[in-house]
């Protein structure tokens, strides 16, 4: 844990750990919501933050502190789903276009670079709009991965060119590895500072566009996500109506979520760098 | 004769340039030597003379143009690895990227030791691998669980060489081991060569520049200027009596250790060299002393003279004068 | 007798470190420990001893680009400049430069980096000779370049070619040729021959020697390899752990070395033509971060006493020209 204590030293690593510490407390605390997400008029309506209402209640009767738990918690999740899924067809394609290169990287690459071009935005709202009657959050979470792969593809491709002229992979095909276990155990080490940073970006990047979509709403209204409950706020007039405890919750979630991923990968992936690394390793 | 090792016609081309202007060089042009068992073969040459290109297409890095090399009389297609990395290992020339630099050293052992079932349990794999670190003097405690960058390039250079003894091979290339490496602690690399030849009868083809070094080991020396074997045989014969004005440039430019045995002549390095390897005729006679003119034009043929191989038209007399011979008897 | 020659360059004491700071652990490299040299103008010094023995530093500090994490510990540099003597680690930036390359220039080693990749050869003389030389135009720039590449016998071409169309060998003659264009009077390379093949090297060797004969300036010269130093060296300078421990003309060193390390360096190499059995220096040389009490080299040496290990010798002088840090040499015990 001596890399825990070593992370600990950057203020940035440190703010970012407690901040996702406690918005993954919250979205554990959805689990023991007195109130159903989706049913309406449980509480009161428009009440201010008080004793009893944490975060106060909204126009449509839901107490806000309940309902941001289960939005955090169901941002997490699609966020999760879209930066793993889309860190493992990176990695995938990246590697194997890199190591095998010809006509394999060719195809693969006019893949990842089509998808890098087409405009997503205007392909995401056409697909929104036809699956939204079956919008889950898994569903959400796929169509994010699908379009969250093709950058950091080419990413590790061009890092598998080159670490592929090395002389170390010699050595490894001397040393009788196979090609996909020498992929994984000699260029991913060099791979994951990236894959890990580009992991969190992937996250903030699926928040975002999940924030995004609902405010335009494209996905299902009544699955609670911190743009659904934007969405509400938004849309019941809560600015004009002067009920900032509505919409500055969703907002202010989302910032701290922002600032914590951000500063999180910058840390992370300073520390994971192979050119630090090497100087750390055998101090 | 058994022959560990025959390379025959070997060629390999490469184009370059753009759409526009492609040139063709001929980085190995139709070589053939071999190598016997528990012997050092030195094969020697300037950079850009092709000795590199030859031992990753014997190695099977590359595909040759055309030839064929044959391993204990079969012959080998690029497709069958598993020959090759059994019989033949190969050490590089820079310790520090031979190894991963994120990765523990003994990690390769071990994996080497996994891949070619040399053990069956971890205590006999450790075994087998502190054995062949003590042929290179070293142990095993001292050198697991470290990094690369722990170590110096001559003990880097040493474990490589342990590596490679790991599948026990009858042949390794060794790739300018020793050009990295300090002077003066060149000697300690080099003798290990000449142990596991005389212990383990293990064959080197031992691929460098550096001739002093060449002197010390080998049994035979081919030297290479640019694609082309100039001159072959025994390395009392071809470096003490060197006979091919490019392997007696080659030894003069040693530089000795010894202030009283300076240069007094000079060299001219007058030419880019492109341009040498794209002439017709004998590529060196840009800077040969004794260049004639039939050297502007006709390629030099192989020419035998007391076991040894010269390519060079200087010696084209011999050749007449042994085939009127042959022919008169 | 020969006439005494003038100092030119000269340092007092000179210590030099590297002070790393990595995530909490510090750690210092004594690179340069101790140096005390004395440079004559009209002369190649050369400076041998295995990697990571800080000779690398040394000309650092010696061209005076102290950079952190380097830092000047202790210690003066002086040079020689026009009969006074000037104290380099007080000048400011601009008269540094202003120093550099008319005055002393470096040849680094790795040849790449000096060129820049998209420009022609003739576009980084252009830029090195045109940002020291004012008033002169382009074309005469240029004249100078050629007539100097021609002089020291590299292909007319050259100068029209980019870098990477040049073979290694190639590209650290015309380095040379660079570092040489403005007549500098100390010129300092790093291992100028190293990764070079034997006929280039004696190529590069050659050309050094003549650029010194004719502008009968100053080279200081480290490598490892002491056939290069037998060639070219009038005199050397060994280097262990950060410090001097040797120093004579060339021929005293190689006939009768002192110090137990040159004796060692010496015997390690392959004498052409002889095939009796030689071995390398025995161990390995100390990390410089972690370096032995008293004289470094005791760890290794098989004539160690007990002072070895306690204190570090000083400077006694064998002959009029060569010097031996050893305890041997101070108690009278010389092993020849």
């Amino acid at each position: 844990m001596r890399t825990l204590r070593d992370l600990f030293k950057d203020y940035r690593f440190t703010f970012s750990f407690i901040v996702l510490v406690i918005i993954v407390v919250m979205a554990l605390l959805s689990f023991f919501s007195p109130f159903d997400p989706t049913l309406w008029y449980v509480v009161p309506r428009d009440l201010r933050p008080s004793a009893e209402y944490i975060l106060g209640t909204d126009s449509n009767g839901q107490d806000i502190f309940w309902q941001a738990t289960f939005a955090v918690r169901n941002s997490l999740i699609i966020s999760l789903i879209s930066a793993l899924v889309s860190r493992i067809i990176a990695i995938l394609v990246g590697m194997v276009a890199g190591y095998k290169g010809g006509a394999i990287d060719r195809v693969l690459t006019f893949l990842g670079d089509s998808l890098l071009v087409i405009p997503l935005f205007l392909i995401f709202i056409m697909i929104a709009m036809m699956v939204r009657q079956h919008m889950n959050l898994a569903v959400l979470g796929l169509m994010l991965a699908a379009f969250g792969w093709a950058w950091d593809a080419r990413l590790i491709r061009s890092m598998v060119l080159s670490l592929r002229e090395r002389e170390f992979t010699k050595t490894a095909i001397l040393s009788g590895t196979g090609t996909i276990k020498l992929v994984l155990k000699e260029y991913m080490p060099f791979a994951t500072p990236l894959i890990f940073s580009t992991l969190i970006n992937n996250m903030s990047f699926a928040i975002g566009l999940e924030i995004t979509l609902a405010l335009l709403g494209l996905v299902n209204l009544n699955i609670p996500t911190l743009g659904t409950m934007l969405n509400w706020a938004y849309f019941s007039q809560s600015i004009l109506l002067g009920r900032w405890w509505w919409i500055l919750t969703p907002v202010i979630l989302s910032l701290f979520m922002f600032f914590a991923l951000y500063w999180l990968s910058v840390s992370i992936s300073e520390y994971l760098d192979p050119r630090t690394r090497i100087q750390r390793v055998g101090a | 004769m058994d022959k560990l090792l025959e390379v025959n016609n070997l060629t390999k081309r490469y184009s370059q340039g753009s759409l526009i202007a492609r040139i063709t060089l001929t980085a190995v042009d139709n070589i053939s030597f071999y190598i016997k068992p528990a012997e050092i073969f030195t094969l020697a040459g300037e950079s850009g003379c092709g000795k590199t290109t030859t031992a990753k297409i014997i190695l099977g890095f590359e595909e040759a143009t055309s030839g064929a090399i044959y391993h204990n009389g079969k012959l080998h297609t690029r497709k069958e690895k598993a020959w090759i990395t059994e019989g033949v290992q190969a050490i590089f020339q820079d310790p520090f990227s031979t190894f991963n630099p994120l990765r523990t050293v003994d990690s390769y052992f071990h994996e080497t030791v996994r891949n070619y079932r040399l053990a069956s349990t971890k205590q006999e794999a450790i075994d087998r691998i502190d054995q062949k670190l003590r042929l290179v003097g070293l142990t095993y405690q001292e050198f697991a669980g470290k990094y690369p960058n722990e170590f110096s390039g001559g003990q880097l250079q040493r474990i490589s060489i342990a590596r490679a003894l790991l599948t026990d091979p009858k042949l390794i290339i060794a790739d300018e081991p020793v050009s990295m490496v300090d002077a003066s602690l060149r000697m300690s690399i080099v003798n290990l060569f000449k142990q596991l030849r005389d212990e383990l009868g293990v064959s080197i083809l031992y691929i460098t520049h550096d001739l002093a070094t060449a002197y010390y080991v080998s049994d035979r020396i081919a030297i290479m200027f640019r694609g082309n074997i100039v001159e072959m045989g025994t390395v009392e014969q071809v470096l003490m009596n060197p006979r091919h004005p490019y392997s007696r440039l080659l030894r003069d430019s040693i530089p000795q250790a010894d202030p009283t045995k300076r240069w007094t002549t000079t060299v001219t390095l007058a030419e880019l060299e492109q341009q040498e390897y794209l002439r017709q005729g004998c590529r060196f006679a840009g800077r040969c002393p004794d260049v004639m003119d039939i050297c502007k034009g006709v390629v030099p043929v192989d020419i035998h003279i007391d076991d040894v191989l010269v390519k060079c038209h200087k010696y084209s007399d011999t050749l007449v004068a042994e085939q009127a011979v042959a022919s008169d008897s | 007798m020969a006439e005494k020659k003038a100092v030119i360059l000269r340092t007092e004491n000179l210590q030099a470190f590297y002070v790393l700071e990595m995530q909490g652990t510090k750690k210092v490299v004594r690179a340069v420990n101790g140096v005390n040299l004395e440079i004559y103008e009209n002369e190649i010094y050369g400076i041998a001893g295995e990697s990571g023995c800080g000779k690398t530093t040394l000309l650092k500090t010696l061209f005076n680009e102290i950079t952190p994490p380097l830092r000047l510990i202790d210690g003066k540099i002086y040079y020689r400049i026009n009969s006074d003597e000037v104290d380099v680690t007080s000048l400011s930036a601009e008269e540094n430069r202003k120093l550099r390359m008319e005055y002393i220039s470096y040849i680094p080693q790795g040849s790449m980096s000096v060129f820049n990749p998209v420009l022609k050869i003739k576009g980084t003389f252009e830029d090195f000779i045109g940002s020291h030389v004012n008033g002169r135009s382009r074309e005469e720039i240029l004249k100078l370049a050629h007539k100097r590449i021609l002089d020291l016998g590299l292909p007319q071409n050259v100068l029209d070619v980019y870098p990477h169309q040049l073979s290694g060998g190639m590209r650290q003659r015309v380095t040379i040729a660079l570092a040489a264009s403005l007549n500098p009077r100390i010129m300092i390379g790093d291992e100028p021959t190293t990764a070079l093949d034997v006929v280039v090297q004696r190529g590069v060797i050659q050309m050094l020697k003549e650029i010194q004969q004719n502008l009968k300036n100053t080279i200081i010269l480290v490598t490892h390899d002491m056939g290069v130093h037998a060639n070219v060296a009038d005199r050397i300078g060994i280097m262990y752990a950060g410090k001097i421990v040797e120093e004579a003309p060339t021929e005293k060193i190689f006939a009768e070395p002192v110090h137990p390390y040159t004796q060692f360096l010496i015997n390690s190499l392959p004498k052409f033509g002889d095939k009796t059995m030689r071995d390398s220096v025995p161990g390995s040389p100390p990390s410089l971060a972690d370096v032995p009490t008293g004289c470094p080299f005791h760890p290794r040496c098989p004539h160690v006493k007990d002072i070895c290990r306690q204190k570090m010798p000083d400077f006694s002088q064998v002959d009029e020209n060569h010097k031996v840090a050893c305890w041997l040499v101070e108690e009278g015990e010389r092993h020849g």
